[in-house]
């Protein structure tokens, strides 16, 4: 559901970054996306498709994904594991005192211009 | 076009709004106004709180309330009829959220030289407002007894950022099935620090403890 304010940012920052380099025409935008940042990317692209085409800069640029695996670490025994599979308990020993390493981002990583 | 050109940006979107918000929160502090985010699911009793704590602090501190909807301005109109305070009604046009931007528009239209506390209802979701800092000094969250004491499992990033969890609609504990302790446990795990105050807002019980938690708040950043 916050997907359209996301676009907004991502509309801002490209813009920015368009302007720092003199560029007149971004032709894509490629994102670093985690897999439990909660956006989804289907509707990413609804927003981003609306709200894009309203800027000279941006219209018909494309919008693509990586997605970033998310990775818990386990306090208890060390170990490091898949968030997505396992949740918040560690597979290896139970224990539920884990954190997320990483699989939270909502990055640009770069624009083709 | 047959040469594509690349730069990199490798930036995290929510950037330039925690600097937007770090930059409010500077000024704020700079004002001496402490300034509430107060979230929830929509109709928990965010607005019935507020009237029931305004009530408990007006003649202690200067308030002013600032609503955030999708759209209608019904709580601002609730809010003023009932305590008489300065409440203004902001619209979010369709967005699920505010951020730190939208905040300050709102800010714009309050007398914060008069103000020692100003209160941000967001908009009534428990997942949106979370990803998104306000520049609010603080910030609550209210869950109400129908909606269950599993929240905190379901919705973690809300719970990991609030620094105050109110229970409220306690009244009705007989006839739901909500554990509180399990509650306070689910929300301890994603935020040790977390306060949990029980309330029923209708009757007013367990307010007065959520009232002298803002009361020391505001006193703290004033400091």
């Amino acid at each position: 559901m916050h997907e359209l304010g996301i676009v907004f940012y991502i509309i801002r920052d490209v813009k920015e970054a368009a302007r720092e380099h003199g560029v007149e025409k971004v032709s894509a935008v490629v994102m670093n996306i985690g897999e439990v940042s909660t956006i989804v990317p289907e509707y990413l692209m609804d927003c981003w498709r609306w709200a894009a085409d309203k800027e000279d800069l941006l219209r018909g640029a494309e919008l693509r994904f990586h997605i970033l695996p998310a990775v818990t670490y386990c306090q208890d025994c060390h170990a490091e594991y898949g968030t997505v599979a396992h949740g918040k308990k560690c597979p290896h020993c139970g224990s539920e005192n884990t954190y997320l390493l990483r699989g939270n981002e909502v990055e640009i990583k770069e624009i083709e211009v | 076009m047959d040469s594509v050109k690349v730069i990199e940006i490798k930036k995290s979107v929510f950037a330039s709004n925690e600097e937007d918000a770090a930059r409010l929160r500077k000024e704020l502090k700079d004002k001496g106004v402490f300034l509430l985010n107060l979230m929830s699911s929509p109709g928990s009793g965010k607005t019935t709180t507020l009237i029931r704590t305004i009530g408990l602090l007006k003649d202690k501190l200067r308030m002013a309330v600032m609503e955030a909807d999708i759209d209608s301005d019904v709580d601002a109109l609730k809010i003023k009829e009932a305590t008489g305070i300065p409440s203004i009604q902001l619209h979010t046009g369709g967005m699920c959220h505010l951020d730190a931007e939208m905040t300050r528009q709102g800010l714009d239209n309050v007398p914060l030289e008069n103000l020692d506390l100003v209160i941000l209802e967001n908009v009534g979701n428990l997942v949106c407002p979370a990803e998104f800092d306000t520049g609010s000094c603080k910030n609550a969250m209210i869950l109400s007894v129908p909606e269950g004491h599993d929240k905190p499992q379901k919705y973690p990033l809300m719970f990991s950022i609030c620094d105050v969890v109110v229970i409220n609609k306690i009244d009705v504990l007989p006839y739901f099935d909500f554990d509180l302790e399990k509650c306070k446990e689910y929300i301890h795990m994603r935020n040790p620090k977390a306060q949990v105050i029980p309330i029923c807002a209708k009757t007013g019980e367990g307010v007065e403890a959520f009232a002298n938690w803002l009361l020391q708040e505001v006193n703290n950043w004033k400091n």
